[in-house]
């Protein structure tokens, strides 16, 4: 987005503006956000500049680069959730059919019987309250997130962060009950598992 | 007797709809001989929470505007 020079820029507006990289990498997580829960570039383009904008507005409430962009991701989030509930259904089946290839990856979690692997067992997480703390904690989160392959990280998402209820979520996708709950679980699956490894757990287990 | 991928699909499950009966006893049961599966049930609730959690900032130690 471009600053226009009539335009009456707060202090705090101005600061953020100049900010050339913070916001470029913004908007461009922003875009990656929007692009994958919405599945149109267009929409995602229209969402994150509107997101923008109304969170400039009001740029002078923000005591940071951190808090500006916790808010600007909210008013994102909301209009990806307005956007998918307005939307009679965007059936994306390709992209869908290619998350199930990682079944086998899953399915080695578990030997033949059903049961955990030895070393597949989830451990003991010690004081996971601490880690909401820790900076890098959410670093090694946004990677394990990245990690999840496209579709699940959308449902997931879909569920947790734009809070969106299941048949609405099935309604966006295309996908029944049956489908949805598949997804959540390999997600949560992959990403618990991804934390353990990468966090909680540093070649010890329970 | 259930294994641990059912155990954990509807622990899974359990997030999204309210288990039946018969699915909660056998989960139970389940959990009471399985501490794979133990610690899975109290991280997967865990996994939403912090979802959340960064979603609203707490990560940045920053709290929303009013009015949002």
């Amino acid at each position: 987005m471009t600053a226009s020079d009539d335009l009456p820029w707060s202090a705090p507006q101005q600061t953020l503006l100049q900010d050339a990289t913070f916001m470029a990498d913004l908007r461009l997580m922003m875009l990656r956000f929007a692009t994958l829960q919405l599945s149109n570039a267009h929409a995602a383009e229209d969402a994150v500049q509107e997101a923008l904008v109304g969170a400039l507005k009001n740029a002078q409430s923000f005591s940071g680069r951190a808090a500006f962009k916790t808010w600007v991701f909210a008013i994102l989030k909301n209009k990806i959730a307005d956007t998918l509930r307005l939307q009679q259904r965007s059936v994306n089946v390709g992209s869908l059919v290619s998350d199930a290839d990682d079944d086998e990856a899953l399915d080695e979690l578990f030997d033949r019987t059903g049961h955990w692997q030895a070393d597949e067992r989830p451990a003991t997480w010690s004081n996971p309250q601490a880690c909401l703390q820790q900076q890098q904690f959410w670093v090694v989160f946004e990677t394990c997130l990245n990690a999840l392959p496209p579709q699940q990280a959308r449902v997931f998402m879909m569920k947790e962060y734009i809070e969106l209820d299941t048949p609405e979520i099935c309604n966006a996708v295309g996908v029944t009950t049956t489908n949805l709950n598949v997804m959540l679980y390999r997600a949560r699956l992959r990403l618990r598992e991804c934390l353990e490894n990468r966090w909680f757990v540093q070649g010890e287990r329970a | 007797m259930m294994n641990c991928q059912q155990a954990t699909r509807l622990m899974s499950e359990a997030q999204e709809r309210t288990l039946s009966f018969r699915e909660n006893v056998a989960l139970r049961l389940h959990l009471l001989i399985c501490s794979g599966c133990k610690n899975f049930s109290t991280q997967i609730p865990w996994l939403s929470q912090l979802m959340k959690a960064h979603a609203h900032g707490q990560d940045q130690q920053a709290s929303p505007p009013p009015g949002l």
